[in-house]
């Protein structure tokens, strides 16, 4: 009850609708009335008009109507507004009547049926005595009406049961009962409604008509009552605009009342409801500012009026009720498509609301003294059993005055409601009231509030002793002040939650709270850091522990005995704390000496341990679990007998681990799993920290973030100090095993560059520098994989140095076998490799071998390996150029068919080192060579760098019958090596394709045969001859022309005939005259039928000058002597 | 005057918060605390618009019963926070943004010290002085 106290009426929050009576209908046994019944009152959706109907008896006994005053002069109202009005009219006096009657238009006896009606319309006339109330009758009807006016029987019965009822044409309907039943009736209320207007309308100006005979001084009272009245007929009336207006008015003449002490509940519950409405219209007519101003309004002026102190627990109570009704009808709002923001949302108003609750808890708790027994008798009886006025006191109702009427009674009142007071469930208002507010914080993305409103859940819960909830709440939010590092605000959450776990007797989350508030997070005092640890020790030993302060002494003693019990159990005295996740009081900080550590050294791993705690600490065991786990057993420390280890408040203190690696892990990682810390003894009771990876916990990421750009990190004295500062050691969770240094050496010899398709030589020599034999030395040479793919293609890797290699040889060649090594033994190997294609290449030569060695007295076998690469560029050994030339050395180009010409090479030496070239030849394919046996001009030619070697050929082609000119010279081969290589290593065979030749043929071909050279006076013999090569006669005319070189004798000009593939011989005789190079006689040949060929054509074969000697002198010795 | 002044850092930290001393400290972390929520709303909504010169001054972050808060966020987002009694109505916004001006410029200096590494907790005296000469002077 006094929870339900402070809750609005529920006739205040509903909206009011037109109240309209059914009478006459029989629902529960007669079909047709049901239906009807059916119709009226299913699928009331928001289309149909707002009436509320209710099916009474046709004689129900409506509430009395009192006489009307006359005179309001010596009337002195008892209160603001009667707790029954709000019902009455809405649920006892209608606003309209109604008859259901059955009655058709041609009934048999309708003169009886018509009294009959009349009757029943009279007494509810008669129930309804001073009322403004209507009355309509409907007709039901079986037979479906005619148009309006056809039916003269039916208009003229109306009119006779109108007059018979006393009753307007409008009140009058008819039903009838077809097929459309839901179209009628909906017709029908239509019409009760405009006549449930009328009825509220009236009702408006009968109280308005009050007004005039009040006076301000003994009707304030009065006042508020009949705006209050005006505005609730409007809402009924559905006049929301005006219903506001009067509201408004109303609520602004409740702040004008007197206010004094006895009646200012009275005044504040009135102003509540006034409030509700107003905000409630509002927000119905979208304008939510409007409601938030209101009730800011309402707020501001009722935060003060108190009231009774005594009571002031049930100010706290309205205050709080009013913001949790605002968040209602806010959020109600809000579901019907009101937009709130993150500033403006219910969850304020809702928070705000718990808020006062927590105030009227606390008040309750100070003004609620214990141990008075309950009044008797009971001075919250009433006769009635409640109220007769809305905010009313049970032992004074109607008293008006300002001071109490009875002192006594005033105060067995104050002390009955505080005893109802204490027997509130405070808790659980206030945690639904949080439990909402989260809610709406949730949806706006507040999630800081959220946190915070969860806290004063989970402190809620902790008052209510539900501490399982509590701390299921409170472990919830600390997580996000700990990532946030909001340390006040977590020392504050946990120390709540350690007083939960102690009172629960939940070791585990005890201990955790303990470390936790120890740790470096909590802004604890030193003195309860101290008190904490002295807890934490004893549970440690498996005793209880002291209780927290501010506990409740009750709940301590309960407490004690839950934690003997559990003292009691034996077993499961070990306990296992992942501390990752928190702020532990030990920090821990893992990390190898170095990131990677040589297979033949012993690996160091150090552990620093550091106490933030205020008193000294032991701890039994220490163990770091690594990634293979092998490592595990030489990571333990633990403390022997009574020599147990200690971490001093402040102090960092540091455990060194070694071991060695297993060969099998060279090239792996090794990492920190785990590192765990074991407190406590195994007698009592052991808790193991837990650390995951290498240590660390949620605070420390940031620390090592703030130590790292410290400027003090490069401040004086840091080599100075003792020990590191603890900020700046880092974590080094893992390192890598590689392998043992090797100590042999491994050296190149080559002469770069490479020359293409040579077969090129690498030397390598493999020297020991071990002290112990090196044993299963393999080479692994050629190509370093990972360059461009084409190069493995183009690159060829021999061990044979005698042949050159071909495709089938890989790029790499791995793991030769070179066999052992002893120390300070060398040994050389050579490699050869066959680049096809320029351009630079990185080799490799990996040396690996096995040796034995030993570390902290451990034998072990390591497998070392040395790397060489070296970069080769590959280049052309020589260039090779063709040109074909005519017989006279003149560049052609085209090649008369069957006449001789030359081809000539140049191979030019782009190497740096000196070339052999063993021998050249040449493959000829259309042509053939002048000469039986070609023979290699130059063989085993030495060429420099920069220097060329040419060969001439002299070749004939023969006529070919392709339809393209062009033909196929053929290949000139090369065989070369590099004149430095030994003389066994195999020769290179370099492939020039010749370039193509265009041939033309030659009609007539001239030619001649002389000596190659002439003498001074001695005849010179010169033979043309003259091939016809066409198939037809040819006609020649040949004439010389005489010279001043030559005397000739022969045929100066002559004309013959040529038969077709036939020859002619023209011999003349030339006879000298001149030394030196001459031109010979030129010989003018036309062709008269072939046009085409002019004599430059014919000519071009023939000699032009020949070299002529002087006079010979050996005949003729005697003419010298005389000279 | 204001009844608390906090320092947060861009990772939303504390730094520095101050409060009288009459009234329940913890409350005042809780309260600046959740500020945070609508300073971190008002910073993203600024965000979505690049070039847009955001204003330091958040200006009221959202009224409580009791108390009023104010914001402001320094372009390394650093936030300061200013919470006013809510019966104090005689100060007026350009009151609060000078405050806040006040506190930025000390901040400032703060920063400029070598020997204080960013992220560290305030211990200034100079800034110490600032801050109380806002703060409402209990006797």
């Amino acid at each position: 009850m006094a929870a339900s106290q402070w809750e609005l009426p529920p006739e205040l929050c509903c909206r009011p609708m037109a109240f309209v009576a059914l009478t006459g209908l029989d629902v529960v046994y007669n079909a047709v009335h049901r239906a009807i019944w059916d119709a009226f009152c299913a699928n009331r959706r928001a289309d149909r008009v707002p009436i509320s109907f209710k099916v009474l008896p046709g004689d129900h006994e409506y509430p009395k109507c009192r006489t009307k005053r006359t005179s309001y002069e010596w009337y002195i109202p008892k209160g603001i507004l009667k707790t029954g009005w709000m019902n009455k009219h809405l649920n006892l006096v209608p606003a309209l009547v109604v008859l259901f009657y059955e009655l058709d238009w041609d009934d048999p006896q309708w003169k009886e049926k018509q009294s009959e009606c009349a009757t029943k319309v009279e007494i509810v006339r008669t129930s309804l005595q001073g009322r403004n109330t209507k009355v309509a009758v409907v007709l039901i009807q079986k037979k479906t009406p005619l148009p309006p006016g056809e039916d003269l029987v039916a208009s003229e019965r109306a009119a006779a049961l109108c007059t018979a009822c006393d009753l307007s044409g409008k009140s009058l309907f008819v039903l009838p009962h077809t097929d459309h039943l839901v179209g009628y009736i909906i017709r029908l209320e239509n019409a009760f409604y405009e006549h449930a207007q009328t009825y509220y309308y009236t009702e408006i100006r009968r109280v308005k008509s009050h007004k005039e005979f009040l006076n301000k001084t003994t009707h304030q009272l009065l006042f508020v009552r009949h705006q209050f009245k005006i505005g609730f007929f409007s809402e009924l009336k559905q006049d929301t605009q005006n219903a506001l207006k009067y509201y408004r008015t109303a609520y602004s003449l409740v702040h004008e009342l007197r206010a004094h002490e006895t009646n200012m509940l009275e005044i504040k519950t009135l102003a509540g409801f006034i409030n509700y409405k107003i905000c409630r219209l509002c927000f119905q007519h979208n304008t939510p500012l409007d409601a938030i101003a209101q009730f800011r309004k309402h707020i501001d002026q009722c935060k003060k009026k108190i009231g009774s102190a005594e009571l002031a627990f049930e100010h706290a109570a309205w205050m709080s009720k009013q913001f949790q009704s605002f968040g209602e009808l806010f959020d109600e709002a809000i579901k019907l498509g009101l937009t709130a923001i993150q500033t403006q949302n219910p969850g304020f108003y809702y928070q705000q609301a718990a808020c006062y609750s927590q105030d009227r808890k606390q008040q309750a708790l100070t003004l609620c003294q214990a141990g008075a027994s309950y009044p008797s008798p009971d001075p919250l009886d009433t006769q009635s059993g409640g109220l007769d006025f809305y905010g009313q006191r049970h032992w004074r109702q109607g008293h008006q005055s300002i001071d109490p009427p009875d002192a006594e009674k005033e105060k067995t009142g104050i002390l009955a409601l505080q005893m109802k007071e204490r027997d509130v469930p405070h808790s659980e208002l206030i945690i639904a009231l949080l439990s909402n507010a989260v809610a709406q914080f949730k949806k706006y993305k507040c999630p800081r509030m959220k946190s915070h409103l969860m806290v004063q859940m989970g402190e809620e819960y902790y008052h209510a002793k539900d501490y399982t909830k509590a701390l299921k709440l409170l472990d919830y939010v600390m997580c996000d002040y700990r990532t946030e590092r909001w340390w006040a605000l977590l020392t504050a959450i946990l120390t709540t939650a350690l007083r939960c776990a102690f009172l629960m007797a939940s070791v585990k989350d005890y201990t955790v709270y303990c470390m936790e508030l120890l740790g470096r997070a909590s802004t604890l005092k030193d003195e309860h850091k101290a008190r904490i640890e002295k807890n934490l020790l004893r549970v440690l030993q498996n005793q209880v522990p002291d209780p927290e302060p501010d506990c409740d002494p009750a709940s301590v003693g309960a407490a004690r005995t839950l934690w003997n019990d559990r003292m009691a159990l034996s077993g499961s005295n070990e306990l296992t704390v992942e501390v990752q996740d928190y702020i532990p009081f030990i920090q821990c900080k893992g990390r190898f000496q170095s990131p990677s550590f040589h297979v033949d050294q012993p690996i160091l791993l150090q552990v620093f341990l550091r106490a933030d705690c205020p008193q000294p600490v032991a701890f039994s065991k220490l163990a770091v679990s690594l990634s293979n786990q092998e490592y595990n057993q030489w990571c333990v420390a633990e403390a022997s007998g009574s020599d147990s280890m200690t971490l001093l408040p402040g102090k960092t203190r540091s455990f060194s681990f070694s071991f060695v690696a297993k060969t099998e892990d060279v090239g792996k990682k090794i990492e920190v799993t785990g590192v765990e810390l074991m407190l406590g003894a195994a007698a009592g009771r052991c808790v193991f920290l837990s650390w995951r990876g290498a240590g660390g916990d949620a605070a420390s990421a940031h620390e090592a973030l703030q130590a790292s750009r410290s400027s003090r990190r490069w401040g004086r004295g840091l080599e100075a100090r003792q020990e590191p500062s603890w900020d700046s050691l880092s974590l080094q969770p893992s390192t890598m095993i590689i392998s043992r240094v090797p100590r042999i050496s491994v050296q190149l010899s080559h002469q770069p560059p490479a020359l293409t398709n040579e077969l090129y030589r690498i030397g390598i020599s493999v020297r020991s520098e071990e002290d112990a034999t090196a044993r299963d030395v393999t080479l692994t040479a050629g190509l370093k994989p990972g360059q461009d793919a084409g190069l493995s293609q183009t690159t060829q890797v021999t061990l044979d140095g005698s042949v050159v290699c071909d495709d089938s040889c890989p790029s790499l060649i791995p793991d030769i076998p070179l066999g052992t090594l002893e120390p300070g033994q060398r040994l050389d190997r050579c490699v050869y490799v066959t680049c096809v294609s320029t351009g630079p290449r990185v080799f490799l030569f990996h040396v690996a071998y096995s040796v034995d060695t030993s570390v902290d007295g451990r034998r072990i076998v390591c497998r070392c390996h040395k790397d060489e690469t070296v970069t080769i560029e590959t280049v052309v050994p020589f260039e090779v150029s063709v040109k074909f030339v005519s017989t006279k050395f003149e560049p052609l180009d085209r090649v008369a068919v069957d006449v001789p010409f030359l081809l000539m090479t140049d191979v030019q030496s782009s190497s740096p080192w000196p070339l052999l070239l063993s021998s050249s030849s040449l493959t000829l394919l259309a042509m053939s060579s002048t000469s039986a046996q070609l023979q290699s001009q130059v063989q085993d030619v030495v060429l420099e760098t920069g220097e060329c070697a040419s060969e001439c050929f002299s070749l004939r082609c023969p006529a070919h019958n392709s339809s393209s000119n062009a033909v196929a010279t053929g290949q000139y081969l090369i065989s070369w090596r590099r004149q430095s290589s030994s003389a066994d290593s195999p020769l290179i065979q370099t492939t020039v394709t010749l370039p193509h030749v265009i041939l033309e043929p030659v009609p007539v071909y001239i030619h001649a045969d002389l000596p190659s050279f002439g003498r001074v006076r001695e005849s010179l013999p010169v033979r043309y001859h003259i091939e016809n090569r066409t198939a037809l006669v040819q006609e020649v005319e040949m004439a010389v022309e005489p010279s001043d070189a030559f005397m000739f004798s022969g045929l100066k000009q002559v004309r013959l005939r040529i038969l077709p593939g036939s020859e002619q011989q023209m011999l003349y005789n030339y006879y000298p005259l001149m030394a030196g190079y001459q031109t010979l006689p030129q010989l003018n040949i036309s062709l008269p039928r072939c046009q085409t060929s002019n004599s430059q054509a014919l000519r071009r074969f023939l000699p032009q000058r020949i070299f002529v000697k002087p006079q010979g002198r050996q005949l003729d010795d005697a003419s010298i002597a005389a000279a | 005057m204001a009844v608390c002044i906090a320092v947060i850092a861009k990772e939303n930290y504390p730094l520095y918060i101050r409060s009288v001393p009459t009234q329940n400290e913890l409350k005042f972390h809780y309260t600046v605390h959740t500020s945070l929520d609508v300073v971190e709303e008002k910073i993203s909504a600024v965000g979505k618009s690049i070039g847009d010169q955001r204003e330091l001054y958040l200006g009221l972050l959202y009224p409580t019963e009791d108390y009023k808060v104010y914001g402001y966020v320094t372009n390394s987002k650093v936030k300061f926070v200013i919470v006013v009694d809510s019966s104090n109505t005689s100060l007026r916004d350009n009151e609060i943004r000078s405050m806040f001006r006040k506190l930025h410029n000390s901040f400032t200096d703060v920063m400029c010290n070598p020997f204080h590494n960013p992220g560290d907790p305030i211990q200034s005296k100079a800034f110490d002085g600032i801050v109380s000469g806002m703060m409402v002077q209990s006797s």
